[in-house]
């Protein structure tokens, strides 16, 4: 079964994205969420990672409102924003969810 | 019965997360739940021996841990990744019961479960 | 889908308190049934009635009240980390004999088993970590 990762602590101060992305799966989703919508920035430490897993068929997205309040952010291309409807959606989609914090 | 797993993150002092954790795992246990632990990242110092949570003013949660086959928690899981990276090796952990699994393992656990309660 | 969701930040300390309000929104938007709402650690600094932010600001434990009244929903302060926390309602102040209870009545304390019980007859468990 698959599960849905959400991170909320921004990868320049905190591993747990790393984390995360060690253990997140193909099948899997992860969600950028509050100070964690850093981590899907162009310079992001985990950069690199996320570019992989997106080209791996990970679904990766990023709220939409964290990112907005947070201003003009370079998100990574493959990100998509989401809301707090689709947040609820990936929820109901996926068995699990998982919060890295 | 319901499985669940509970993904304990964090240190043993710096926070109250880790003993939170715990005495969810033990709810869990007492409402006969197939509840399952697993210590990963910072939350592998919390099964290091030789803790003296006194000297803070904490209580000790090493006691606890050692009780939780007592109370029906018999899967106990850490990752081995997390205690390479930290320098934590098998003999300083002061629980023996516990299994070691690798990042594959710990995706399939993660992946079997109907619930995570993540600490 | 019965959501169970778990709220370990609290209000105005931390980012976790709000995105859980905005998301138990979003899921009774769309229809879904939140079995319970329980507030951990220092998540149950939520549940206290005396909050008083400046005018201009988001009224966040008044948002969280009137979301658990409006939809009559199931909110549970965890009594271990509310008692350790100092958020009392009336039986715990008398009973440990202190100067007010501070619980808002749109919750209610209890212990742990009500967060396993309702995992475990929901499909879904959400933790809002701070």
């Amino acid at each position: 079964m698959s599960t849905l990762h959400t991170v909320n602590k921004s990868p320049f101060t905190d591993n747990c994205l790393h984390s995360c992305l060690l253990l997140c799966t193909n099948e899997d989703a992860l969600l950028l969420i509050e100070d964690g919508v850093y981590g899907g920035t162009s310079q992001s430490p985990c950069a690199e990672d996320i570019r992989a897993k997106i080209q791996l068929g990970v679904s990766v997205y990023a709220l939409k409102q964290d990112t907005l309040a947070r201003g003009e952010l370079q998100v990574l291309e493959g990100i998509t924003l989401i809301d707090d409807k689709d947040f609820v959606r990936l929820s109901c989609e996926h068995q699990c969810i998982q919060s890295w914090y | 019965m319901t499985s669940m797993l509970c993904i304990s993150r964090h240190t043993p002092s710096g926070n109250a997360l880790a003993r939170e954790a715990l005495d969810t795992v033990l709810a869990a246990a007492a409402y006969e739940q197939d509840i399952k632990l697993l210590f990963m990242d910072d939350g592998v110092w919390q099964l290091l021996k030789g803790q003296q949570p006194s000297h803070i003013n904490q209580k000790d949660i090493t006691k606890n841990l050692s009780a939780l086959p007592i109370f029906g928690v018999e899967e106990v899981y850490v990752h081995e990744p997390s205690l390479q990276s930290r320098g934590i090796s098998r003999d300083s952990l002061s629980l023996n019961n516990v299994q070691l699994l690798t990042n594959e393992q710990t995706q399939a656990l993660i992946a079997s479960q109907q619930h995570i309660l993540s600490f | 889908m019965i959501f169970t969701v778990v709220v370990l930040g609290a209000p105005y300390s931390s980012a976790a308190n709000s995105t859980a309000l905005r998301f138990c929104r979003a899921a009774l938007e769309q229809g879904h049934t939140l079995k319970r709402i329980f507030f951990y650690g220092d998540g149950v600094h939520t549940g206290s009635s005396l909050s008083a932010p400046p005018q201009d600001e988001y009224k966040l434990t008044e948002q969280w009240q009137s979301l658990i009244r409006e939809n009559q929903l199931d909110a549970i302060v965890c009594i271990a980390a509310a008692l350790r926390r100092g958020v009392l309602d009336a039986d715990e102040q008398q009973r440990y004999q202190k100067s007010a209870a501070n619980l808002s009545q749109d919750f209610t304390l209890s212990g742990l088993g009500q967060l396993i019980e309702a995992s475990a007859t929901s499909d879904r468990t959400i933790t809002f970590g701070a």
